[in-house]
């Protein structure tokens, strides 16, 4: 099982290097993103709920640009099809995607909530940093087992551009919820303060859970 | 199979509702604050209890489906979720309403209930354009049950987020009926009846017209031996031959024709159970 997911993972990061579809396009979009809000506020710069409202909203479409091209390279080129015909575990599939999305993540964050504190935010970011990190830790790993779930359910429909994001947004609002929650008191103004622990709770237990429903049914969705 | 016990089922149904909505007008007294218009709560409530169920049962029954890979267990899952969804669009109809008149706002988002609500809807209203985009029929039925789950887990778990996100402003209604009169309990509870057995009877109806026209379909198939033009649909179609007291058409009488057309149609029948259509997309 390591092994498959191992070699699933090099695959991945080898088509991600190789194409460069996802996360340059990704980060661009973010940073698009919050100079439109720039204009569409019609502010210099965010803070508190308003900052945590923008920098989520950002990364959960720019995400959505990720779970869009996740599968569409093994629907199109028979990536499906050879790993079918491999003798292996098909949650692997589940697990390497979904560990290639977080890292896709991880990369395209790099560079979207610095462009972020540089562009919209008002108070300086060094401070809440270590608390933001175990947010966004959290909120993308709820965004990358969901929006596996979610790529692999849309990529064999007719639609799958429009029905990726029309399935994921509903599923993703627990998220959003807990993370706009948890890292308002971080982005504030005056003496930010520590993100309330429910909140991290609340999002681990909901990347928990889906994550099992995620491998329960992930199976049935690779049987051809 | 379909249609027995359909008319005792619409009978009750029938009953129940006249009972309820003569204890809702005649029995249950005017509330103090809100007077006449609080009575929508006995359509509201039980509208938005019994589709929520119908959304988590409609899970469950996808379970079922994936288990024994049996196509009835498909169509149960479908009716079940698309009788939850139109329930659902009365019951943002009649919240809204009642909002409007309790509190002068047509939409509060301070509201747990309802803002749940509403993300649990728009969830569920892209059940049937995920199954009308999919053409191959067995491919269709697995994914949608696979949404099915998902989707059926996710209401619970939506419901918990949401209303840890706000502070409790809505009602509370499940559980605290003992805080009701008991004249508004009893009201409540069989107008909770009135829709449940509504919401069956209007399953029952929808599984019984699908299984009907699937069997049309089949004899008319049967009968010029040639494709028939068919519309596209997002609904399970069962093959005539998996269910019912009627005779199973003969795999060979259906010809060769006959499996080629379920090949280019898509609303060919999705059962595996008979050998005679094999795997259209494959």
């Amino acid at each position: 099982m390591r092994r498959t997911v191992g070699a699933l993972l090099r695959k991945e990061f080898l088509v991600e290097l190789r194409t460069l579809e996802s996360v340059p396009g990704m980060a661009l979009f973010a940073v698009s993103t919050f100079v439109v809000f720039h204009f569409a506020l019609d502010a210099t710069s965010v803070n508190g709920k308003e900052a945590a409202g923008v920098l989520w909203v950002t990364l959960l479409f720019a995400a959505m640009l990720g779970v869009n091209r996740l599968f569409v390279a093994d629907a199109e080129q028979g990536g499906f099809d050879a790993f079918l015909l491999a003798p292996v575990d098909r949650s692997a599939l589940l697990i390497a995607k979904a560990l290639a999305l977080l890292a896709y993540l991880a990369v395209f964050e790099l560079v979207a909530v610095p462009a972020f504190g540089l562009l919209l935010l008002e108070p300086s970011l060094g401070q809440s940093m270590p608390d933001l990190l175990g947010v966004l830790a959290l909120a993308d790993l709820g965004i990358a087992v969901i929006g596996t779930l979610v790529a692999a359910l849309a990529v064999q429909t007719r639609a799958r551009d429009l029905l990726g994001p029309l399935l994921a947004l509903p599923l993703l609002v627990p998220i959003v919820i807990g993370a706009a929650k948890a890292s308002a008191p971080l982005l504030a103004i005056t003496a930010p303060g520590a993100s309330p622990a429910r909140w991290l709770l609340g999002l681990g237990l909901y990347d928990l859970v889906f994550g099992l429903i995620a491998y329960a049914v992930f199976d049935f969705l690779l049987e051809d | 199979m379909y249609g027995r016990g359909l008319r005792a089922l619409s009978l009750a149904t029938a009953a129940t509702w006249t009972v309820a909505l003569g204890l809702v007008f005649f029995y249950a007294p005017l509330e103090a604050d809100q007077g006449f218009v609080q009575k929508i709560f006995y359509v509201h409530v039980p509208l938005a209890i019994v589709s929520l169920c119908g959304f988590v049962l409609g899970g469950v029954l996808a379970i079922q489906h994936l288990r024994t890979r049996d196509a009835r267990w498909d169509l149960r899952s479908y009716v079940v979720i698309h009788m939850s969804l139109i329930l659902g669009v009365g019951t943002l109809i009649t919240g809204s309403i009642w909002a409007k008149a309790s509190w002068g706002h047509w939409w509060v988002w301070d509201e747990p209930t309802l803002v749940s609500f509403l993300i649990v809807f728009l969830l569920y209203a892209t059940y049937q354009p995920l199954r009308f985009s999919i053409e191959d029929p067995e491919r269709q039925s697995r994914y949608a049950s696979v949404f099915a789950i998902a989707a059926g887990a996710f209401v619970p778990l939506n419901f918990a987020a949401v209303r840890m996100s706000t502070g409790y402003v809505h009602p509370r209604v499940l559980g605290d009926t003992s805080n009701l009169p008991g004249p508004m309990a009893l009201t409540f509870l069989v107008s909770l009846l009135a829709m449940a057995l509504l919401y069956a009877t209007l399953c029952k109806y929808e599984m019984t017209a699908k299984h009907a026209r699937g069997q049309v379909r089949a004899l008319r198939r049967k009968l010029s031996g040639e494709a028939q033009a068919q519309g596209r649909s997002a609904a399970p179609t069962l093959h005539s031959g998996s269910s019912g007291p009627s005779p199973a058409p003969s795999p060979r009488t259906a010809g060769a024709t006959a499996a080629r057309s379920a090949g280019a149609s898509s609303a060919a029948p999705a059962t595996s159970s008979t050998p005679a259509v094999g795997r259209p997309g494959a």
